[in-house]
């Protein structure tokens, strides 16, 4: 519906001197009104308009994002179901995948190198592909995180909606692929005898936590990947170096045992390690709290509350800067 | 109060003194090699191997509500970038955008996957642009209808990426198209699918313009520009070459173009 009045008369074109901002002149289109000679800001003040793309406060932030959960989940989703669609085995490579990845370290690492030492058969493998499949959880989501917003920034540049859903979901996203995964690592665990006991259930707490933590990960390598792209490169070498270090394939009290003690205890004590140790000690008959560095449990927790935390909060810090490219 | 003897001129949308930059990395020089680039990042200086693209310059003017604003200009001109800053969704520079309610850009292309089906990317792209899961039910098969994508047969359950590109763009306009807004923009999007589709289409975008406050619309076709808005700005460089009602300002524009 076209305004029929006003626009006989907008052809004049009016200028007025803005008096709060220093850039000069500001030219308006506007017909005679009450309005006349009121600056941009006292105009919008008075219609209650708000500066577009501001950085709404934290709680709106954690609500906006709240309204966007069935959003986030979606396109998780949809990122997992896309990932598979040209192949001929389609969604079977999901579990395929980290199958194949467990086979390639046993066969390196179990059968040539024997880094072992001395560990049963039977408790070394599951004790291998646990650790693999948990720190590829952590690794994929960091991975994903890096170009959360500097791969996406069409999708930024084109729709209205709370950054942190690009993280988070790409998170959920490596949660529901280790979901399929663990499909495989029951199988093995039970294939080399540990079977099901009541301290299985330990998984899921256990899960949840690493979930936080690689949340807050994903968003703090988003926000430093959107600035500077050239992370994307670089992450592959760190994690890499963050997995050997962190004793997936070799258990660190063994293999650093004429060390000094400091060494292992800070590997044990990093969150990849921490997690990982957590779902052997739950899932492995032979692998008891022994190999446990103590209070773990409490390391887990609060790792996941400070990285989730922090991350969440450093993320929104830049949140109306995202997609400047 | 005073604005009450003009009851419809209430702003929605105060562009003030809006500058908004690009950055384009490794973009210095035409030399591409890692050698140049590593004596850019050995070079001191503020902005390392960054070009700045200074693409909207100074735009200031006032929308107001029931107004179909079109922004025309040669490309380039910063008409895009101008929707996006006033959606809030490049970061200004200096100056400011001030807008009443969420404004929102007519276009979910990005949200959508071309290997997932019509029907999850209808749910998608509903979600992207906000839309609840019951209201994107209740819309389901409007928008599956309206993009006419079932009239040859079941397609809406294959994945897009076997879909013609009109029929992709098509159902792209009929997700874009399904949710109601208070500032709305458009850019080009009336050029897609075949002339029967245009007429449906613009009809569509007639409703979403009785519904919406604002309507601002980009495209390089005159006519769609007269048929629909009745106020336009004219951008040149960044910068607002005219700013005033449909005809004088297309007038001019033609002249400028030599058409």
């Amino acid at each position: 519906m076209p305004g029929p009045s006003g626009h006989a008369c907008t052809k004049t074109k009016v200028s007025l001197v803005s008096e709060t901002t220093h850039d000069g002149t500001v030219a308006v289109t506007t017909p005679v009104s009450p309005d006349e000679g009121m600056t941009p800001a006292q105009l919008a003040a008075k219609y209650g308009l708000s500066v577009s793309g501001a950085r709404p406060s934290l709680v709106e932030y954690v609500r906006q994002l709240w309204g966007r959960r069935h959003f986030i989940i979606a396109f998780s989703q949809a990122k997992l179901t896309a990932q598979y669609s040209q192949a001929k085995l389609g969604q079977l490579w999901q579990v395929a995948t980290p199958l194949l990845n467990a086979l390639v370290y046993f066969l390196i690492f179990g059968l040539i190198l024997n880094a072992g030492r001395g560990m049963p058969k039977d408790v070394y493998i599951p004790f291998l592909v646990t650790g693999v499949f948990v720190f590829t959880f952590t690794q994929s989501s960091a991975m994903a995180g890096v170009r959360a917003i500097s791969g996406n920034l069409g999708l930024v540049r084109a729709l209205h909606f709370p950054r942190a859903s690009l993280p988070i979901s790409f998170a959920l996203q490596q949660l529901q692929q280790l979901l399929a995964s663990m499909i495989v690592l029951f199988a093995v665990t039970v294939g080399f005898g540990s079977y099901p006991t009541l301290s299985w259930l330990l998984i899921v707490p256990a899960l949840v936590l690493q979930f936080l933590f690689n949340m807050g990960l994903a968003l703090i390598v988003a926000r430093m990947g959107a600035k500077t792209p050239d992370l994307a490169q670089l992450m592959p070498f760190i994690m890499r170096t963050w997995m050997y270090a962190s004793g997936v394939m070799f258990s660190i009290p063994i293999m650093l045992e004429d060390k000094p003690a400091w060494i292992a205890d800070i590997l044990q004590w990093n969150p990849a390690a921490v997690y990982m140790d957590l779902m052997r000690f739950a899932l492995i008959d032979g692998y008891g709290s022994e190999n446990l560095p103590p209070h773990v449990w409490a390391a887990a927790l609060g790792w996941a509350v400070l990285v989730a935390v922090g991350g969440f909060v450093y993320f929104w810090k830049a949140e109306e800067r995202y997609g400047r490219g | 109060m005073a604005e009450q003897q003009q009851g419809e001129r209430v702003p929605t949308v105060i562009a003030d003194d809006l500058h908004i930059v690009y950055r384009v990395n490794g973009a210095r020089t035409g030399k591409g090699s890692a050698t140049a680039a590593l004596s850019r990042i050995l070079k001191r200086g503020e902005e390392r191997g960054v070009r700045k693209v200074h693409a909207v310059r100074g735009v200031s003017f006032v929308a107001y509500r029931g107004e179909a604003i079109g922004l025309i200009g040669s490309n380039g001109s910063g008409k895009s970038t101008l929707l996006r800053a006033i959606a809030g969704l490049l970061p200004a520079e200096r100056g400011k955008v001030y807008t009443d309610g969420q404004p929102s850009l007519l276009g979910v292309n990005a949200a959508l996957m071309n290997d997932l089906t019509g029907e999850r990317n209808v749910i998608l792209g509903g979600l992207a642009m906000g839309m609840s899961r019951e209201q994107i039910k209740a819309r389901y098969q409007d928008i599956v209808d309206f993009s006419g994508i079932n009239d040859k047969g079941d397609f809406i359950t294959l994945p897009m990426r076997t879909y013609s590109s009109g029929m992709a763009a098509r159902l792209r306009f009929s997700i874009a198209a399904a949710k109601d807004h208070d500032v709305l923009m458009i850019d080009e999007a009336l050029a897609t699918g075949d002339r029967k589709f245009q007429t449906r289409s613009e009809e569509r975008i007639r409703e979403l313009r009785k519904e919406a406050g604002t309507v601002f619309l980009v495209s390089h076709n005159n006519k769609s520009i007269r048929d629909t808005c009745n106020r336009v700005l004219w951008l040149e460089r960044g910068e607002l070459r005219m700013d005033g009602p449909t005809d004088e300002v297309l007038k001019e524009y033609e002249k400028f173009t030599g058409k």
